[in-house]
């Protein structure tokens, strides 16, 4: 399990600091060290693993909150006896089903986690076995993709997961930014491409047929295409027109490394204070606050600019 | 006296080898130490493109109990720094390797190679010029033919010893990614060349030619996972290599299966420790270093904070493990922020594998000791370099409460690393380069 004392909070940091190593080995002396960076990239794919988690399992507890609320209201009139008894056999079932499993569903984790704040009529000892099956849960549930390896009780060996880094199997080259200041994201939720345009998001009417897009806690493959085409498929990329987006120019048929370049050049072209401003609205809704819509949809966008990246 | 226990011998400091001055220039970065064959030579290469050779000198007649010092032999410019006009990519000139050929004949060979250019020099000795010139003069200038009136013929004559370097071979245009490994085959004939993704093979005579023997691109470079990090020769086995990963395994591959060993004969892995996961666990199990044993039984691999004994016969785990700077795996955040958790430590057998060793931070290095199942933990520092000074173990207090000579891991220097260490092939002398000074230190003599 990822040491609990990596919370969220630091996932965010380490989301940063690893975009940071990233852009600037673009123009470190050497060229790109493709094992430093693919080190990094697991450590970004480990903190966004863990920092998406932890948001999803926040808003399915703050669902499911207004649910029981909105349940709680409905049978007031019923007898208490009755209620207690009924959600400490919901309660008993989630954990049981989620206690020790790696495979654990965030449903049930948060349903573990709920009648544990909530319900005195659970001794100490219940509350807090419940609370550390949540956390246990919850950090479980960062290693979903090391799971697909991985059989409970047994051991895990690196090389049998042959998963990549995450990222989007989506063609990006219909959709390549024009614009340096532009970062062309696609959401994985609605399949909805849009544009992050100097820090602020605009939504563009066409949706791109995805194969594979999936819910964002599922697995993403990180793009080397950019490393490739570094290395040995783009000859015309030159560090010095990486601003100028008009210049960019790939002879080679490789449109998907070059657009993928262009996306990650941008990210960090004016994305990086986009994201650094978002970072903050982050840090708002980490405090507990109930996340306003606008909040959730600057969030949402930037970590989909870091899936698309 | 061949190399003996780790804890049994007192090492004493003999000689260091570089600028005092606390301002490290970058080009006098060491980035690699090599001793030949009989340890007579010992080799470094630095990030601005140079090699200095140092020798050995015999050993005095009257001090018997003093083994000889080492002294500038040559230096020369190995690599220059490079501009790939097509891909827009600087190359570094830094020597990333350098691998010495057995001794043939009176003159020396050695292998160095940067990121992507590997050369063959031969460094040999003058200390004879032949004198009597019928048509030159002395200093070269020719002679008018009509003013020769005798012949004589010309004689060689003694002259101040001269150490020439000169490229005998330059193997160029076959790595695509940065250089990590070279190492030469026992037939003494054919050489590898490991980057990021690929090992090479080459014959030391040809030069527009390799043989790709691993290819690990993906076909999808999307896909990518793992890539090579080090590679060598069996010490005695021509058809037998090893190459390390990224994600801490090892593959062993037979030249004799196929000609291209994609597919390995054995994969050296160990599980990983389901508690010990962290954000950092890709980083801290990648390899930094493979080295064969001598006697080609075993293999040592390094990673972030431990040295990994193998034995070949045994896949599934290491024979032994040693904990080199455990105390740092509380502290990987702050080791990820300032890039150190990225270092790459090498490591290094003492003549008769009874001991290994390797280099920690605050110019700490480690010694295990294998049989004795002892380890010791020494410092390289100018306070300590007084002549035939003792090294004083030194210890460093993971937590909790701090002993007396004890160093708490919060103020251990993390910009002194002793990435680079050496040990000579038949005795106790050990070469270990801090950022820009080599340290020599030798066993105490009786």
């Amino acid at each position: 399990m990822i040491n609990t004392m990596e919370c969220a909070m630091d996932a965010q940091n380490l989301i940063s600091i690893s975009l940071r190593k990233i852009h600037n080995s673009r123009t470190q002396r050497g060229g790109i060290k493709l094992h430093k960076n693919l080190l990094v990239s697991y450590v970004l794919r480990n903190a966004k693993q863990l920092y998406m988690n932890e948001k999803y399992a926040e808003i399915y507890r703050m669902q499911q909150y207004e649910e029981v609320m909105t349940v709680c209201n409905e049978i007031q009139e019923l007898n208490p006896l009755d209620l207690a008894e009924d959600i400490v056999e919901a309660s008993g079932d989630c954990c049981s089903h989620g206690a020790g499993s790696p495979l654990i569903m965030e449903p049930a984790s948060v349903c573990c986690a709920l009648p544990a704040s909530n319900h005195p009529a659970h001794t100490p000892h219940q509350q807090q076995q419940l609370q550390a099956t949540a956390a246990c849960s919850a950090a479980g549930l960062a290693l979903q993709s090391e799971e697909v390896c991985k059989e409970t009780n047994s051991a895990f060996f690196r090389s049998c997961c042959a998963e990549a880094y995450p990222v989007t199997d989506c063609d990006f080259s219909s959709l390549s930014a024009v614009h340096c200041n532009k970062t062309t994201v696609l959401d994985l939720d609605t399949h909805v491409v849009t544009t992050v345009e100097s820090g602020y998001l605009h939504q563009d009417c066409c949706a791109v047929q995805c194969q594979g897009a999936q819910a964002p806690a599922k697995k993403r493959k990180f793009d080397f295409g950019c490393y490739a085409a570094e290395s040995e498929d783009v000859p015309d990329f030159t560090p010095c027109k990486r601003a100028r987006f008009e210049d960019f120019y790939c002879p080679h048929s490789e449109q998907l490394d070059t657009s993928n370049i262009s996306n990650l050049i941008s990210i960090f072209g004016s994305g990086f204070t986009g994201l650094v401003s978002r970072q903050a609205d982050s840090e708002l809704s980490l405090n507990g606050q109930f996340c306003s819509k606008q909040t959730l949809a600057s969030l949402g966008a930037w970590t989909r600019a870091i899936v698309a990246f | 006296m061949a190399g003996g226990g780790g804890n049994d011998v007192q090492w004493c400091f003999s000689q260091v080898k570089g600028a005092i001055d606390d301002d490290v220039a970058e080009a006098d970065i060491i980035s690699t130490v090599e001793f030949n064959h009989s340890g007579e030579l010992l080799a470094t290469g630095d990030k601005g493109g140079r090699v200095v050779i140092f020798q050995q000198e015999p050993e005095n007649k009257s001090q018997p109990q003093c083994r000889g010092e080492y002294n500038v032999y040559s230096t020369f410019q190995s690599h220059e720094p490079e501009f790939d006009y097509l891909k827009s990519l600087e190359i570094e000139e830094k020597i990333n390797k350098i691998r010495w050929l057995p001794q043939k004949n009176a003159a020396q060979f050695l292998l160095s190679t940067n990121d992507k250019t590997i050369k063959l020099w031969k460094i040999s000795e003058r200390d004879k010029r032949p004198e009597g010139y019928n048509l030159k003069e002395e200093d070269g200038r020719y002679r008018d033919p009509t003013t020769v009136t005798t012949l004589r013929v010309p004689v060689f004559r003694p002259m101040d010893l001269m150490v020439e370097a000169s490229p005998r071979r330059v193997f160029a245009n076959a790595h695509t990614y940065h250089i990590n490994s070279i190492s030469v085959n026992s037939d003494y004939e054919t050489y590898l060349s490991a980057d990021d993704l690929r090992v090479n093979l080459w014959h030391l005579e040809i030069t527009d030619r390799s043989f790709n023997i691993v290819d690990i691109k993906p076909a999808n470079m999307e896909e990518l996972t793992e890539v090579i990090t080090a590679a060598e020769f069996h010490p005695n086995q021509c058809n037998t290599f090893v190459y390390s990963s990224s994600k801490g395994t090892i593959r062993l591959c037979d030249m004799r299966a196929s000609a291209l060993c994609d597919k390995h004969s054995k994969l050296f892995e160990e599980p990983e420790d389901p508690s010990n996961r962290s954000f950092f666990s890709e980083i801290i199990s990648s390899i930094s270093d493979v080295k064969f044993s001598h006697n080609g039984r075993y293999m040592m691999t390094r990673d972030y904070l431990s040295v990994k004994i193998w034995d070949l016969n045994m896949e599934s785990r290491p024979v032994e493990t040693y904990q080199v700077h455990e105390y740092l795996r509380s502290k990987l955040c702050s080791l990820y922020e300032n890039d150190c958790i990225f270092d790459k430590f090498e490591c290094c057998w003492n003549g008769n594998d009874s001991v290994v060793m390797t280099g920690s931070y605050n110019n700490f290095f480690r010694m295990f000791d294998r049989g004795q199942k002892k380890d010791v933990t020494l410092e390289a520092s100018r306070e300590s370099s007084k002549p035939r000074a003792v090294l004083k173990p030194r210890k460093v207090c993971g937590g909790g409460k701090r002993k007396k000579d004890e160093i708490s891991v919060d103020s251990l220097d993390f910009n002194k690393k002793i990435l680079h260490t050496a040990w000579h092939p038949q005795e106790n002398i050990i070469a270990v380069a801090t950022t820009n000074n080599l340290y020599i230190f030798q066993d105490k003599l009786n």
